[in-house]
């Protein structure tokens, strides 16, 4: 199995993702620079968190029309794995590989802390290592997590089960208070149809090493070894 | 040839921005204040005349300029 982390100017979490998949999960990881034309080599292609472009016009408005994006929508039509992460999220959505929008958070405010989150489905290739209803530990940093979708857009995400994880409080109960930047639905994470697309706002490679505080992000790179039919790093 | 282009946000898109400004007016003493929507407002100066069809740039406004989920854009092209 081959890894990609997707450099562009701007991204700051590319050394974590290539951390956790390198090191924690033993697997062969390359940077790919942006300008970069091709992604045939790659099972996993992750679109990791930071501010493309300095968040220019709106994030990742820019880095979507960088010359390796038109690989990554070719891979995903390939039905390669693709995880985006936080602005890696936020590229997704503007490259349209994901329904919606990420806008200001309703508190104006950039949220850095702990959230819990519900996976409210587990078909799918990153979370299929989780149980429903599993409630998961993973931080957030985000100054524009707030996700929006049309009614029509909402109801089909929710149809077709796509919305894999919401903020949650302890018991598991979807609440206002437990919403940090005031989603639609709570919503943290959302697949495509296809479910091979996988963008979230929580940073799963902040929360996969014990000295961390949480392990629970291990459990989004486990489903995607497992989909791959890796079997787990000891 | 100038293009000037108005971004905003859609009227079901709440714009956490707007009601902050508007608060912070409120603030200022006026309670009359309804909303405050904020939006984007782009100079782009095109060299020679003509040189950029209006259909290329609704293109660049639709793919780039605005994200048609969230945004509304205007576009005014001035020779």
């Amino acid at each position: 199995m081959k890894a990609a982390v997707i450099r562009f100017p701007g991204s700051n979490c590319d050394q974590d993702c290539f951390h956790v998949l390198h090191n924690v999960f033993d697997v062969e990881t390359h940077y790919v620079w942006h300008k970069e034309t091709s992604l045939d080599a790659f099972d996993l292609i992750v679109l990791p968190g930071g501010f493309s472009y300095g968040d220019y016009l709106r994030c990742g408005a820019i880095a979507r029309f960088s010359p390796v994006m038109k690989s990554l929508v070719e891979q995903a039509e390939k039905g390669k794995l693709i995880l985006g992460i936080c602005n890696g999220f936020q590229i997704l959505c503007e490259a349209h590989l994901l329904p919606g929008a990420l806008v200001r958070n309703q508190s104006m405010h950039f949220v850095c802390k702990h959230t819990l989150l519900r996976v409210e489905g587990v078909n799918s290739p990153f979370t299929n290592a989780a149980v429903t209803g599993q409630i998961l530990n993973i931080p957030i940093a985000h100054g524009e997590g707030n996700y929006t979708a049309d009614e029509a857009t909402l109801r089909e995400l929710n149809l077709n089960s796509q919305i894999l994880l919401r903020y949650a409080d302890a018991g598991g109960a979807i609440t206002a208070e437990a919403n940090p930047n005031g989603s639609a639905e709570n919503i943290a994470g959302i697949c495509n149809a296809r479910r091979n697309v996988f963008g979230l706002m929580p940073h799963p490679e902040r929360a996969a090493e014990k000295i961390l505080g949480s392990e629970d992000g291990r459990l989004i790179f486990e489903s995607v070894l497992n989909t791959l039919g890796i079997s787990k790093a000891a | 040839m100038k293009v000037k282009v108005i971004v905003m946000p859609k009227q079901s898109v709440l714009d956490p921005q707007g009601v902050a400004v508007r608060d912070a007016i409120h603030h200022h003493g006026m309670p009359e204040i309804k909303s405050v929507r904020i939006g984007k407002f782009m100079e782009i100066e095109i060299e020679g005349e003509k040189a950029v069809s209006s259909e290329k740039l609704h293109e660049i406004c639709r793919d780039l300029l605005s994200n048609p989920v969230i945004e509304d854009y205007q576009l005014e092209i001035k020779d």
